[in-house]
């Protein structure tokens, strides 16, 4: 019987263009992704069906955890430098270059006036340990901090969107006395807020 | 790893002839095929595509000046929900207004959030009044299917709800959280209403009667 003679193929394949495929993909990812700064607080945010995206440029966003402590974050490394000068006029607090320059690199922060400068000296251990610890911006009446980080910010940049990003379990009249703080016309004067969510499959859960 | 030595540059021949040896000028590529998909995964992992979704929410302008309020649209009892949001996500609804002076204070109803509970009634009660869920519903799939342009569709919105001979009648919706109501609570009520398609809704607190109603019906429970 004659043997069926298969042809003696190489194992070997060319993996030229597979390699082009994949740095082409690296390249692609590695250009389009960002990587955001570490945001100080941990929220689990809620869900809801609006698909409205909102840019990440030129926002005003309040933070409330679940423990309920206020975080502050603006966007814009001009305009925090200028707010953060304002604060420390208002609390007679003057901070150097570095500290500005740390300031406005940072994401969303959430320490007293007092702690600020410590907060903003401190490695990236520290300051995670103190972001742990910390009691929030304080909202009191009395002492009300976020108040001013408000009127400043506003003033500073009044276009900016304002986004509340609270986590499911924050109570809500926190969340409330932050909106009124926002509503107040001698404080944030602004009526339209927006409620960062996650996206939730249509209504049919 | 898969490649095999093709490498069959003079190894063979018998002539006497010495050559320089021919090496081979494929170069084992699977390291750098492992380098970049290890390259690859990391940035896919890494890379966050979702910008952060938003609802829109506008709050109604504070009243100081007590003689704005003469002015400022008046709930009709008829028309109005009132839906209480307490702790343990817990969710009580009654019709019109609680008032002590206008006699017995409404019953209130426990229902639970999603499609049998809440969102239900919104609908059936927003459908009574000028058929508004279907109407708006109606238009929401025009613009799904590319037939009415996105932008002009709060327009159409508004044009269907102030029409005069529905305005007086159509459905109002008060949200109101008691101290105990968490933040979720909140964002899933103001999804319903823009499930239910809800024309009126505004997010107000509670009052010292509705925490006694609450507190009340819990206590039967």
């Amino acid at each position: 019987m004659p043997k069926i003679k298969m042809p003696k193929n190489s194992p070997s394949i060319d993996m030229t263009p597979m390699v082009d495929l994949a740095f082409l993909l690296v390249t692609f990812f590695m250009l389009i992704s960002q990587f955001r700064a570490e945001e100080a607080a941990v929220i689990d945010i809620p869900s809801s069906v609006s698909d409205l995206k909102i840019p990440e440029k030129e926002l005003l966003m309040i933070l409330v955890d679940k423990k309920d402590r206020v975080f502050f974050n603006l966007t814009g490394q001009e305009e925090r430098v200028e707010v953060l000068e304002k604060m420390g006029e208002k609390y007679g607090i003057v901070f150097n270059a570095e500290q500005k320059k740390e300031f406005s690199n940072m994401a969303s922060f959430g320490v007293p006036m007092k702690q600020l400068q410590y907060y903003l000296d401190a490695n990236s251990s520290e300051r995670k340990k103190l972001a742990e610890t910390t009691s929030g911006i304080p909202i009191d009446s009395l002492n009300c901090e976020i108040c001013n980080w408000i009127y400043y910010a506003r003033r500073t940049a009044p276009k900016f969107r304002v986004a509340i990003k609270g986590d499911q379990v924050t109570s809500y009249p926190v969340v409330r006395k932050v909106m009124d703080y926002l509503q107040d016309d001698n404080i944030g004067k602004v009526n339209k807020f927006n409620l960062i969510t996650n996206m939730e499959t249509g209504p049919s859960n | 790893m898969a490649e095999l030595s093709t490498d069959d540059g003079g190894g063979g021949k018998k002539h006497g002839k010495k050559r320089a040896k021919k090496s081979s000028t494929r170069i084992d590529m699977t390291p750098m095929v492992d380098l970049g998909f290890l390259l690859l995964t990391f940035f896919i992992l890494t890379t966050t595509f979702n910008k952060p979704q938003a609802m829109q929410l506008t709050m109604p302008k504070k009243i100081k000046d007590p003689s704005e309020l003469e002015n400022s649209s008046k709930v009709d009892d008829d028309h109005t929900i009132n839906i209480l949001l307490t702790k343990n996500n817990t969710v009580y609804w009654y019709f019109g207004i609680a008032d002590p002076n206008k006699g017995a204070l409404p019953a209130l109803n426990k229902v639970s959030y999603g499609p049998n509970g809440l969102r239900k009634i919104l609908i059936d009660e927003n459908n009574k009044r000028h058929r508004t869920y279907d109407e708006i519903e109606k238009l929401k799939k025009m613009v799904a299917e590319g037939k009415m342009p996105k932008d002009s569709l709060s327009k159409k919105k508004i044009a269907f709800l102030d029409d005069p001979k529905r305005k007086a009648s159509i459905l109002t919706v008060l949200l109101k959280p008691d101290k105990d109501a968490k933040y979720k609570n909140i964002v899933d009520a103001l999804d319903e209403m823009a499930i239910c398609n809800i024309g009126i809704y505004a997010l107000l607190e509670s009052n010292p009667i509705e925490d006694q109603m609450i507190a009340n019906a819990q206590s039967y429970n």
